[in-house]
């Protein structure tokens, strides 16, 4: 936000350097050239969304209707099978499937509640003024910007049933062990905590930001009225915080539904195949087994939950805004 | 509740409290928000703490239940164990591995995002805002649905076990545009128009007027697109496979199946990965937390 106007502040210079441009002769070729640069200016993005986001958005749909091994070069067209099999009893892929779809909306479950309500608290507690408040904010951020291996690697360790620190310091407390790698429901504690660590600061500064946009007139307004805390949290900050919390569960349930790293890491599915969410299971059985066909199938399938998701969730706020 | 109540207090309006009994319920308060402000630090520093101090441990000091932060003895065989040459986790080549993908990839995000943003926020042109929702449309797709597919084209190109399939088909995102389009529609459009009076060609108002003024949206979007691609996980581990041309992501995965409760060696790849963006996050935190809260990214 503050970034723009410092320098938007030495216009000066700017104009000196075009000024020493001849100006133009009108001529035709040049027109010309005008009129493409448009085209010229996108050219390469457009060259590299079209091979890399457009083309696959459908050619991965086209991969769902064939029986598709990567290995193979004989890949037959089956029309929707891939995706009937999905809905047939004792198919094996089908129950593998809905376990993993399972999987994943525990961790939804469990996850995004905690991060909707966790990150707005700190977010409020961040957003007064008081020494050092920065410092809090970039420490408490600071996970964020480690990539999810490393927080795999680090909290299978940190809660390994022998020898990890929390067992160490639950043992100090004269607690037993605790099997949080591969017990439900400690498991499902174990991914949920370790996202919440990792991911707490994002929501939180993007909650902040939300904060800062409410005017300070309007709770001023409020206590003149006599308005108390709750009021005002209720009346004032919640509703103008409205469009933010629009944007922050549709990211935090997609980012949840999209959990991947954790689970290959920390629990690495167990116990048996309980915490192998949608995406590790479509991954292993594309990329690892490479029947791609039956695994495109399900990433489109997984997709129009996730669409219908967050629809339910625009549903849900603009029925609240009434 | 009570943190909305110090709010009020801490606000231009606390004058209006005229009673002494408030103020040292005030410092209370303020007391006990700095406990919990603490508590909470200390929840997200130790880990990464008992990550580095388990790094210069030897395997036996880290399998002993008393909690020692401060190793008793530095001990660097973790360290020599992954830089040993000829081993099967050279976590120093992933390293380098990482780095010169990141770097290339954010390069090139920035050199092909910026120009195509500009013509979405100010050149006219047939099909435009048509252009412009389809391209904001793929944000919502998710990721999995490219999975196979790109693999299959990565696969056809030849770039599979090659770190052009890190660097190249993640730029085409739609979020780099998205991002500085957002940028260049907010900068005042006189400039342009001055230039253009001057006689400026559409590219030299864009290289002399518009990058220079764009410095922090285009240093940020360097930034970000340089953490995401030195932290993407899914993807590498699965388009590269040998062992001397993997990215530090999925190394790490190696490495833990490889050294299973070896926990120093694990800890010592942990810390090497962890490095380089802890330090540029301590440089240019600003940067970076302006950027995220102005875009809402989320890996």
């Amino acid at each position: 936000m503050s970034t723009q106007p410092e320098q938007l502040a030495e216009p000066g210079t700017l104009r000196q350097q075009h000024q020493r441009e001849p100006a133009p002769v009108a001529a035709a070729p040049g027109r010309r050239l005008e009129a493409l640069t448009p085209y010229l200016f996108l050219a390469p993005y457009l060259l590299l969304f079209t091979v890399f986001v457009l083309v696959p958005a459908i050619y991965g749909f086209w991969i769902s209707l064939h029986s598709w091994d990567f290995l193979l070069p004989a890949k037959p067209f089956v029309g929707f099978q891939n995706y009937t099999s999905l809905f047939t009893e004792g198919s094996l892929t089908g129950f593998n499937f809905w376990q993993s779809m399972r999987a994943t909306w525990t961790f939804v479950a469990y996850s995004v509640p905690l991060l909707l309500v966790i990150p707005l608290l700190v977010a409020l507690v961040l957003n007064r003024s008081f020494p050092g408040r920065t410092v809090f904010r970039a420490i408490y951020f600071a996970p964020y910007v480690l990539g999810v291996a490393v927080i795999g690697i680090l909290f299978r360790f940190l809660l390994d049933t022998n020898i990890g620190l929390l067992n160490s310091f639950l043992g100090a407390l004269g607690i037993d062990r605790i099997a949080w790698l591969s017990e439900i429901p400690w498991v499902w504690v174990s991914l949920v905590g370790a996202t919440v660590w990792w991911t707490l600061g994002f929501n939180a500064i993007i909650y902040l930001a939300g904060l800062q946009d409410i005017g300070r007139d309007q709770y001023e307004a409020a206590e003149v009225d006599g308005a108390n805390a709750w009021n005002k949290f209720w009346h004032i900050t919640i509703p103008g915080l409205r469009p933010v919390l629009v944007l922050v569960t549709t990211i935090t349930i997609l980012a949840s539904a999209n959990m991947f790293g954790q689970s290959l890491l920390i629990s690495q599915g167990a116990p048996g195949n309980a915490t192998r969410t949608a995406i590790m299971y479509i991954a292993e059985e594309g990329l690892g087994s490479f029947r791609m066909g039956n695994a495109a199938a399900m990433s489109y399938l997984l997709m129009l939950f996730l669409i219908a998701t967050s629809l339910a969730v625009f549903a849900f706020f603009r029925r609240w805004e009434d | 509740m009570s943190v909305r109540r110090d709010q009020t207090a801490v606000a231009p309006s606390q004058h209006a409290d005229p009673q002494p009994a408030g103020g040292g319920k005030r410092v209370g308060k303020a007391v006990l928000t700095y406990v919990l402000l603490i508590a909470l630090s200390v929840i997200f520093i130790a880990p990464l703490l008992w990550m580095l101090s388990t790094s210069l441990k030897s395997q036996q000091a880290a399998t002993q239940s008393t909690i020692n932060v401060i190793p008793e003895e530095v001990n660097t065989t973790a360290y020599e164990t992954i830089t040993r040459p000829g081993t099967d986790t050279p976590v120093m080549r992933w390293f380098l591995n990482s780095m010169v993908a990141a770097t290339a990839h954010a390069v090139l995000v920035v050199v092909v995002c910026a120009p195509a943003a500009y013509a979405l926020a100010r050149l006219e042109f047939k099909g435009k805002r048509l252009l412009y929702a389809v391209i904001l449309a793929t944000l919502f797709i998710p990721p999995i649905i490219f999975l196979m597919p790109n693999f299959d084209i990565v696969s056809r190109l030849g770039w599979l076990d090659t770190l052009f399939a890190l660097i190249i088909p993640p730029a085409a995102g739609a979020f780099g545009v998205f991002f500085l389009r957002q940028f260049f529609s907010g900068l005042p459009v006189e400039l342009e128009e001055a230039a253009r009076v001057d006689g400026a060609k559409t590219w030299q108002t864009f290289m002399r007027v518009i990058v220079p003024l764009s410095k922090p949206a285009l240093s940020t979007l360097l930034l970000l697109a340089f953490l995401t691609n030195w932290n993407d996980f899914l993807w590498p581990v699965y388009v590269l496979f040998s062992p001397e041309r993997l990215t530090l992501p999925p190394g790490l995965s190696r490495l833990q199946g490889a050294y299973t409760i070896n926990y120093p060696v694990i800890m010592a790849g942990g810390v090497i990965a962890s490095i380089p963006v802890l330090a540029l996050y301590v440089f240019a935190q600003r940067y970076i937390i302006e950027g995220v809260s102005r875009s809402g990214i989320k890996g």
